[in-house]
Parts: C-alpha cells; sequence; structure tokens
C-alpha cells in the first residue's frame, strides 16, 4: 500500500518546525509503524536527506522509548500497543498520516519526533523508589502479599513511561504517569515506610514540572500501551489527600506552624 | 498554616477543593429542585415554603448561603487557576489536533458549561431572590413574597424558559461529569473493571435538570398559572 505521511521535521530544539510531507510507497501490512518509517528514511537517505529522527529501543512494546502522535492519536489507532508494536494493516491503501512529536511543557522536542522526557525521570527521582537494607535476596513470600494488591500493584508497574498519558491528555496532565507508580508502590508492604512522603513529593514533583492536572477526561488510560487503569489516579489523589491531612493535624500538635 | 498553602498550590489539593465544593453544589441542587416542585402544590404551599425559608430559619439561612457561596467562590477560583495551568501545559498544540478517544461531551464542556452555569446563578438570584428586575415584588394575602405569581410571570416569556433551558442543559452535562469525576477527585471511588462507566451520575443529571425545568415547561404549556 502507499501512504501520505506528514510528519514534524525540527532541525533542533529552538529550530523552528514544520510538517513535511512525504510519500511512503511499497508499505506492507505486517510492517510495524516505526519499520515504515524505517523504510522512508532509506529512501530519504539514498537520497541524500536527513532521515526522520524518532526514539526507539526494543521494538517489542516493553521499553517506552517510542511514541508518536498518528493522526491526533497518541500511538496511533491500536488499543494497548505501543508505536513499535502497532502494525501497518491497521492503516488501508492511500491513508493521509500525520505524525507528530508529543506535545506537552514538560517534553521539549529535540528533533523531530524526539522529545526530551526526563521531566518524568526526575517524578521516579522524586519519591518513585523504596528504602531498603541492601543484602542477600529475601525469601520469596517472606513478606504476605493479597493476591489482589499483587495484582493491582503489578498493574501498575507496567508503566512502561512512554509518556503517551501526557501526549493524549487534554490538560496535558502526567497524573497516570505519577499515579502508576505512586499505586505500584503504595500497594505494596515495602511500599508503606514512604508512603505518605511519596504521595507529597512525587505530586509536587510533577507540578513543579508544570505538567497539567487531572479532571478525568480517560484520554490518558484509553492511550496507554499498558492499558493502565485511571482508577490509579484515584489512589494517588486519596494518598495526597491522606498525607496532606496528616501533615496538617501535625502541624497542629506542634502547637504552631 | 504551610500545609494548607502548599495543598491549596497544588493541582490536586486545587481540584479537590473543586470536588468538595462540588459535591455541596450538588446537595444544594438536589435540594432546590424537590423544594421547587411544591409549585405543582399551588401557591399557598410554595409561598409558605418560601416564608419558611425566609423568615421561619431566616437567620440560620444565611448560615447554608455563606457555605454556598464560599462553596461557589472556591469552585470559580480554582477552575480558572487550574484552567490557566492547564493551558500552560501544552504551549504548542498538535496541528492536526488531538482526537478524542473516550472523553465525554460533558468532560469537555466543563469549562463553557461552568461559565454559562455562572452567569445562571447570577442572573437567577438577581430573577428570583433578589428581585431586581421589574415586575416581581408583588406580596401575597399573607404578606410574603408571591413566589408562585413570580414563576408564572418569568415563565410566560419563552426567552426566560429558552434561557433556563439552556441553562439546566448546562448543568445536566456539569453534574453528569462532575458528579462522577469529583468522587474519583477526592479519591473515594472503588477500582473497578470499567472505570468510565458511571451510572449514578447519568441518574442526578437526569433527575435534577429534569426536574428544575418541569416548572417552567409547566408554566408555558398553561399547566402552572
Amino acid at each position: 500500500m502507499n501512504l501520505t505521511l506528514h510528519v514534524w521535521r525540527q532541525a533542533g530544539p529552538t529550530a523552528e518546525g514544520k510538517l513535511v510531507k512525504y510519500e511512503a510507497h511499497d508499505v506492507e501490512p505486517e510492517m510495524s509503524f516505526l519499520e515504515m518509517l524505517d523504510v522512508v528514511n532509506e529512501r530519504l537517505i539514498e537520497s541524500g536527506d536527513e532521515p526522520i529522527v524518532f526514539d526507539h529501543d526494543c521494538r517489542e512494546g516493553i521499553c517506552g522509548a517510542c511514541g508518536v502522535m498518528i493522526n491526533g492519536v497518541a500511538h496511533g489507532p491500536e488499543i494497548g500497543t505501543a508505536t513499535c508494536q502497532l502494525h501497518m494493516r491497521s492503516f488501508r491503501d492511500g491513508d493521509v498520516v500525520y505524525v507528530e512529536p508529543w506535545r506537552s511543557r514538560g517534553f521539549p522536542v529535540v528533533r523531530d519526533l524526539m522529545v526530551d522526557r526526563s521531566a518524568l525521570d526526575r517524578i521516579i527521582a522524586s519519591g518513585g523508589y523504596v528504602s531498603v537494607r541492601t543484602g542477600g535476596t529475601p525469601d520469596g513470600n517472606d513478606i504476605p502479599v493479597p493476591k489482589v494488591d499483587a495484582d493491582m500493584s503489578m498493574d501498575a508497574a507496567a508503566c512502561i513511561g512512554c509518556g503517551a498519558c501526557v501526549a493524549a491528555c487534554p490538560n496535558g496532565s502526567a497524573s497516570l504517569f505519577t499515579a502508576a507508580k505512586i499505586s505500584h508502590l503504595g500497594l505494596l508492604p515495602q511500599g508503606q515506610a514512604e508512603r505518605d512522603g511519596r504521595a507529597l513529593s512525587m505530586v509536587a514533583r510533577m507540578d513543579e514540572e508544570q505538567f497539567g492536572h487531572c479532571t478525568f477526561f480517560g484520554e490518558c488510560q484509553e492511550a496507554c500501551p499498558k492499558e493502565i487503569s485511571i482508577d490509579t489516579i484515584v489512589r494517588m489523589n486519596r494518598d495526597f489527600l491522606r498525607a496532606s491531612l496528616k501533615r496538617g493535624s501535625h502541624a497542629g500538635d506542634a502547637g504552631a506552624d | 498554616m504551610n500545609w494548607l498553602r502548599s495543598f491549596w498550590n497544588s493541582t490536586i489539593g486545587k481540584k479537590i477543593v473543586m470536588a468538595v465544593t462540588g459535591l455541596v453544589g450538588i446537595g444544594f441542587v438536589i435540594g432546590h429542585m424537590v423544594g421547587n416542585l411544591q409549585a405543582f402544590e399551588g401557591a399557598e404551599k410554595i409561598n409558605a415554603y418560601g416564608r419558611f425559608l425566609h423568615h421561619t430559619i431566616g437567620t440560620e439561612l444565611w448560615i447554608i448561603r455563606v457555605i454556598l457561596i464560599v462553596a461557589v467562590i472556591l469552585h470559580v477560583v480554582a477552575a480558572v487557576q487550574l484552567t490557566r495551568l492547564s493551558n500552560a501545559a501544552r504551549p504548542r498544540d498538535y496541528v492536526r489536533g488531538r482526537v478524542p478517544q473516550v472523553s465525554t461531551l460533558a468532560s469537555r464542556t466543563m469549562r463553557w458549561g461552568g461559565l454559562l452555569l455562572l452567569v445562571f446563578i447570577i442572573v437567577h438570584v438577581m430573577h428570583f431572590t433578589t428581585r431586581t428586575f421589574p415586575g416581581y415584588d408583588r406580596l401575597d394575602a399573607t404578606g410574603s413574597v408571591d413566589i408562585y405569581h413570580n414563576l408564572v410571570t418569568a415563565f410566560s416569556n419563552p426567552w426566560w424558559v429558552l434561557f433556563y433551558l439552556v441553562s439546566m442543559a448546562a448543568l445536566a452535562l456539569h453534574l453528569y461529569h462532575g458528579a462522577w469525576s469529583s468522587m474519583r477527585t477526592i479519591g473515594a471511588s472503588k477500582p473497578s473493571a470499567h472505570p468510565l462507566k458511571r451510572v449514578l451520575p447519568l441518574l442526578i443529571a437526569i433527575v435534577v435538570a429534569g426536574g428544575f425545568v418541569v416548572i417552567p415547561l409547566a408554566v408555558l404549556s398553561g399547566v402552572l398559572r
């Protein structure tokens, strides 16, 4: 099949970008979206042009490196897949496809379709961890975890940090990302000691990175290649509220604040 | 009060303030709607209800009013600030535009619908509470405000009916999203296999907006006169 692409080209972080039209010929339905871009790039290189820059790594949907806005939909039309696992059978001959980078103040464009997502790393660094004593590997089932909690925690831990939630959110919010990490750790016994501080500092960091707020549009959940539920955001808000109230009552105990 | 300041300065803190004040509003509109329906029991009944609110519990009514006024102010201030932050969070938008996948019309009209509701609240208070417009100062036999007469006067005018219908449509949309999302914002919702599904908020939206609009429609169609 043949497609017409409109791809965002931008030479550098401060350069002015624009959409450039490319004809993608001989696209096979079994190609992934990234492989289709590879073919377009081969031709660009052959003709002496700069290839389209895009992030990618594992190409099996588990690393979170890839991700572009395809016709206004984060990771394209297929549900629960990253861009690398989106196959060209989702498109038809003659389709016009707009390919743009994630748009967010927190994700400055590095070049073309590649954005800097280190804001997400800084959110994780602010509290997305548990502090444990190092030493020998603990025995399995040493700390009992209810099956339901383990499942919910695992579902949240599936986040690959691709940033599609931010890209798809009308508010440009990183709530689903932040909430996934807060839920992943907050559901496990090992995550309890730092649970309150984690909620407060990760939410504060998310705000500092100037991501938007959550109004429960639900678009993030639909865009997420790991289908993480907006229920994690409910949990984040509950943890944040509880931690704030605790801090308030402690401030009251101290007599002055 | 540092913790309170950092709570308010947080986007989630502001959203929780919006959710709680919104829930206060939901409680109010349900009560208001039920109270209004007494118009169908005749002038005597609805005027007596007004007399009860304004005279029997006149002082206590101010407690409710202050709570409602504070709730509206907090709700609006938080909404304006969050909207600004949201706009700043994506300084450059997609050329092709985002294509909504699952978000409801209700969720996407919260801001403009909310603005319309704010205008509605001001006009509505001027209309029936402070009775600022001419023709609404008649008293009934007991010497209190003739609410029933005011209803008939207002809703014999199709333009007023249209204004109230449009406003109540906005209220229905606002409630459909707000009643659902506020419970999630305060962290009260249980995990669900279908988190976007909502039944009770739909019911609240239809019953409340429906309960309000039957009065203008009943006057316009001559059922109440």
